[in-house]
């Protein structure tokens, strides 16, 4: 903790207030949760990637020692009602969920039955005993096929087709007329969100009060309530959602999935708590995947590479059961390819497709492929075009001279700074230097790239989002709590929030209780994800503090008998400004408003309870440069990173220690997706990464330190903060291909996409040599 | 299934139970003790998360056995913590240096730094990166996990204490 009793902590390293508990194993995660009576979910799931059930025979299975129940989707169909997620909406374009396999499976672990036992040991004995009559069937595995086949995954969909957009644009004379025209297709490989927690629940029926208990790692704990109260058709003040600590979420946690609701299913139908810890296997398997996708771009330049035109054909393999909606994020790729740059036309095409894979959830900067396209585009035609990369950004980049700046789709760009970001990160990471330095390394036979990405990103508020709540109390000891409607997983809102209110009362922040996701006590909330708690949580803590301020002041000044103008909030206290004799402490202040009320004027009422809801403007917006230098070992294919600089906008800084945590992890996993993580399929459906053997995760001999530049433009919110959840993820992506591909450049290998391991390497730089 | 008699030493205290063959440390330690600071990350040794301390050996309790404890002492991260509360060197510098964000590898993590730098009490930075390589975080990037296992050693040859 920064030492003092009052001052400004907004902006300075506070240290977390979440710590003690979770560096001393006092953190309470859903597998810490006991509720008495409780008892334990494990399920049988389909071996093959799609085929038809003909029977699930239970017998054997119920009569194992300890086996409550088997249920298959049989027993939930009279109870479950489907629903929608809330930010898809009432009727909206919605993958068919259901809690269970119903007649047919249609992806390599989907769910068939949930077997509910007195532990997790006995459940899985039994989940093992349940004999299912399946028959494979040839499954539809990826976006070609799903396209031109006449198998559905989705039979009731009738297509194969999740989404589709067709957004063209009178760009005839900028391709006739262009200098250069340069078509590549990128593509992106399915890595997934991987939080070191897994999915998780405890739910609980309790008939006698027709109240539904959910303790849950979730994201978004109002969301959960409101979908598990549509889902059993129960009002939705029956049904309670706790979350405590989370082991990570990266939007994997964000919504409701298959197993969550069967679980509370589960509970509804048997009057007993019911528990799902998801190992590991399952998480990989069915937890949500995310991030495979292709696109086709062409972009038109002039003789000096201003952009004048691209045209984008976005296909996505969403999968089978996708939430929310159907997964597709193509209009988040279509809004924000512009990017950082002026292009003047953009024609938009995306195809989202059904296959019998696991279905997308959402995951860290879901639409992040706009920027991993465009970054990759930006290198390719740069050397086609015959100049730097960096160059062709500084040519085409949005300068503070053009803003306000409307892109190309639409939006309304202002309060932004790429132009800023691109030249600091360059600074930082010695662009020119390297540039000079780089032929002499290859010339001793290191092959050294370096590898830049630019990006804007919007700030996640629209609808639903766009708001969140605080509540403030001081009790009459004087005890400050703050209760909000977020569900903080590592983004450190117990501290950020508590900096923010300790600065406007005048107090330290670990004087400040802070309570959060519970439905029954905490505001409605959207749920912690977007990177948009920089927004809304920030705001609505803030207007609530302001408004307790003022209603301390007015009983102060009634109290000591001054003008409330005439009183300042410090070091815990109320005081006389100039006068620091005349002053109450927080519970003298709080006694007097609470306990004896009848003292008080008329104007004045007793209790110190303030609420305030914040609602973020618009469109906010954050942006960052990526600047990374690898060297490629040419024998093993090996890619080391050397150096790593991030320069990030994201306005003000609440707590500067968080936000370089935020950017590290995110540029972590990003280093991840590209150079290790692979979540691979055989030809058949099955996949063959289960486990964290098979399944590589960056180690801390991976990652390399990340270097911070700061740029801050205030947004129009309270404070003047953005986001910075995602940017990292964003963004590291295209910097690590751009920088391999840099490195191989000149053995004239192309480098169009990811995974790049070694075998993808090593095979770029053979199909060069072949080229050259 | 039959069930044998255990004699361990947990935090310091004598502990007696009868266990199935099959249950894991990790789920005794979590489930029989309440100890729920010893987290399951992967269940297949790799993550390191349920990192416990057996006899001051670094050791995955998801791996072994309760039983194979038999007669050992065994160290879990809520027995780290000074007796008189607060919090350890090697907790104080993660707090420092922001080495955590969900915190749910953060006991592993914390154990196995422990074991490491009574091992190596002036390592080198490879040698820490290395170190750390056993346990997996998926929040931090491992920016402040390195610095604190740098700061925690470098705090302790300071005071002199190792």
């Amino acid at each position: 903790m920064t030492e003092g009793t009052a001052g400004r902590y907004v902006g300075a390293r506070v240290h977390r207030l979440e710590d003690p508990r979770l560096l001393t194993g006092r953190g309470s995660y859903i597998d810490d949760q006991a509720v008495p009576g409780m008892l334990h979910a494990a399920f049988v799931r389909s071996p093959v990637a799609r085929g038809s059930v003909s029977s699930v025979d239970v017998a054997a299975a119920l009569a194992m020692p300890g086996v409550a129940a088997v249920f298959t989707m049989d027993d939930f169909r009279d109870i479950y009602q489907p629903t929608f997620s809330t930010i898809i909406g009432r009727g909206a374009p919605t993958t068919p969920l259901r809690p269970l396999a119903d007649g047919d499976v249609r992806f390599a672990g989907d769910p068939i039955a949930i077997v509910i036992a007195e532990s997790r040991y006995l459940a899985e004995d039994a989940a093992e005993a349940v004999d299912v009559e399946l028959e494979p069937l040839p499954p539809v595995l990826d976006i070609a096929t799903g396209l031109s086949t006449e198998i559905l995954v989705h039979p009731e969909t009738g297509s194969n087709l999740a989404a589709a957009i067709y957004a063209p644009a009178d760009d005839e004379h900028a391709f006739g007329s262009a200098a250069h025209v340069v078509t590549e297709t990128v593509a992106q490989h399915r890595y997934v969100a991987v939080p070191m927690e897994g999915r998780g629940l405890v739910a609980s029926w309790e008939a006698g009060r027709g109240e539904l208990t959910i303790w849950a790692a979730t994201q978004a704990p109002h969301e959960m309530r409101s979908y598990c109260a549509r889902m059993l058709g129960l009002p939705e003040h029956r049904v309670r959602v706790v979350m405590g600590d989370v082991g990570g979420g990266f939007g994997q946690k964000m919504f409701v999935t298959r197993e969550e609701m069967a679980v509370v299913l589960a509970s509804y139908l048997l009057g007993r708590p019911v528990r799902w810890i998801e190992d590991r296997s399952e998480n990989l398997m069915v937890g949500g995947h995310a991030r495979q996708e292709q696109a086709t771009v062409s972009i038109a330049t002039d003789g000096d590479g201003h952009l004048l035109a691209a045209r984008v054909l976005h296909l996505e393999n969403v999968g089978s059961y996708s939430v929310p909606g159907t997964g597709s994020v193509g209009g988040g790729v279509a809004a924000f390819f512009p990017g950082p740059y002026r292009l003047p036309l953009l024609s938009f095409t995306n195809r989202a497709v059904y296959t019998n894979t696991c279905g997308r959830c959402a995951y860290r900067g879901p639409w992040l492929f706009e920027t991993v396209a465009r970054e990759q585009m930006m290198d390719i035609v740069a050397r086609a075009v015959g100049t730097d990369p960096l160059s062709l950004r500084r040519l085409n980049v949005i300068t503070d001279d053009d803003l306000p700046y409307t892109s190309a789709t639409g939006v309304r760009y202002d309060r932004i700074s790429p132009a800023k970001t691109l030249e600091q990160a360059a600074e930082l990471i010695g662009y020119e230097a390297f540039r000079r330095e780089q032929p002499a390394a290859r010339a001793d036979g290191r092959y050294l790239g370096i590898g830049l990405s630019l990006y804007v990103e919007p700030i996640q508020t629209r609808g639903p989002l766009g708001s969140e709540g605080a509540i403030i109390r001081i009790d009459p000891t004087g005890e400050i709590t703050l209760i909000m409607g977020t569900a903080s997983h590592g983004q450190s809102l117990e501290t950020t929030m508590a900096q923010i209110v300790a600065d406007v009362l005048g107090c330290r922040p670990d004087s400040i209780a802070f309570i959060q996701g519970d439905t029954a006590v905490a505001p409605w909330g959207p749920g912690t994800g977007g990177s948009k708690s920089a927004v809304i949580a920030a705001g609505a803590a803030q207007l609530a503090a302001e408004r307790m301020r003022d209603k301390m002041l007015r009983v102060a000044g009634y109290v000591l008998e001054v003008s409330a103008d005439d009183l300042e909030l410090s070091g815990g206290r109320i005081q006389v400004k100039g006068d620091p004799e005349a002053r109450l402490s927080f519970g003298q202040l709080a006694e007097a408003a609470y306990l004896n009320p009848a003292a008080l004027p008329a104007d004045i009422e007793p209790g110190l309870l303030v609420s305030a809801r914040s609602v973020a403007p618009a469109m906010v917006l954050a942006n960052a440069c990526h600047a990374c230098t690898v060297e490629v070992d040419m024998h093993t294919g090996v890619v080391t990173i050397l150096r790593y600089v991030v320069s990030e906008d994201c306005g003000p800084m609440i707590n500067p220690m968080v936000v370089e945590g935020q950017i590290a992890g995110g540029v972590a996993q990003g280093i991840g997706g590209v150079l290790f993580e692979h979540m691979i399929y055989d030809g058949d459906g099955n996949p063959l990464t289960t486990t964290f053997m098979d399944y590589l995760l960056p180690t801390a001999c991976e990652i390399p330190d990340v270097e911070y530049g700061h740029v801050v433009t205030p947004a129009d919110t309270p404070g003047g903060y953005k986001g910075v959840g995602e940017g990292g993820a964003i963004g590291s992506p295209p910097a690590v291909i751009n920088a391999v591909a840099d490195a191989l450049a000149p053995l004239g290998a192309r480098i169009t996409g990811t995974p790049l391991g070694p075998s993808q390497v090593l095979a770029a730089i053979a199909a060069g040599a072949l080229g050259s | 299934m039959a069930e044998h008699h255990l004699e361990v030493t947990v935090n310091g205290q004598a502990v007696t139970a009868m266990v199935e063959p099959r249950l894991t440390l990790a789920d005794f330690l979590r489930d029989r003790l309440r100890l729920t600071g010893t987290h399951l990350g992967c269940e297949h040794g790799v993550c390191g998360a349920c990192t416990v301390l057996a006899d001051g050996a670094a050791i995955r309790s998801c791996l072994v056995f309760a039983i194979q404890m038999q007669g050992s002492a065994v160290t879990t991260v809520e027995g780290l913590t000074p007796r008189e509360g607060g919090l350890s060197d090697v907790q104080e510098a993660f707090r420092a240096e922001h080495g955590l964000q969900c915190g749910f590898c953060t006991p592993g993590f914390v154990v196995s730094v422990t074991a490491f730098l009574a091992d190596h009490p002036d390592p080198t930075l490879a040698q820490v990166r290395e170190a750390l390589s056993g346990n997996l975080c998926r929040c931090t990037g491992y920016q402040g996990i390195v610095r604190a296992v740098q700061a925690a050693a470098r705090a302790r040859q300071e005071t002199g204490r190792d």
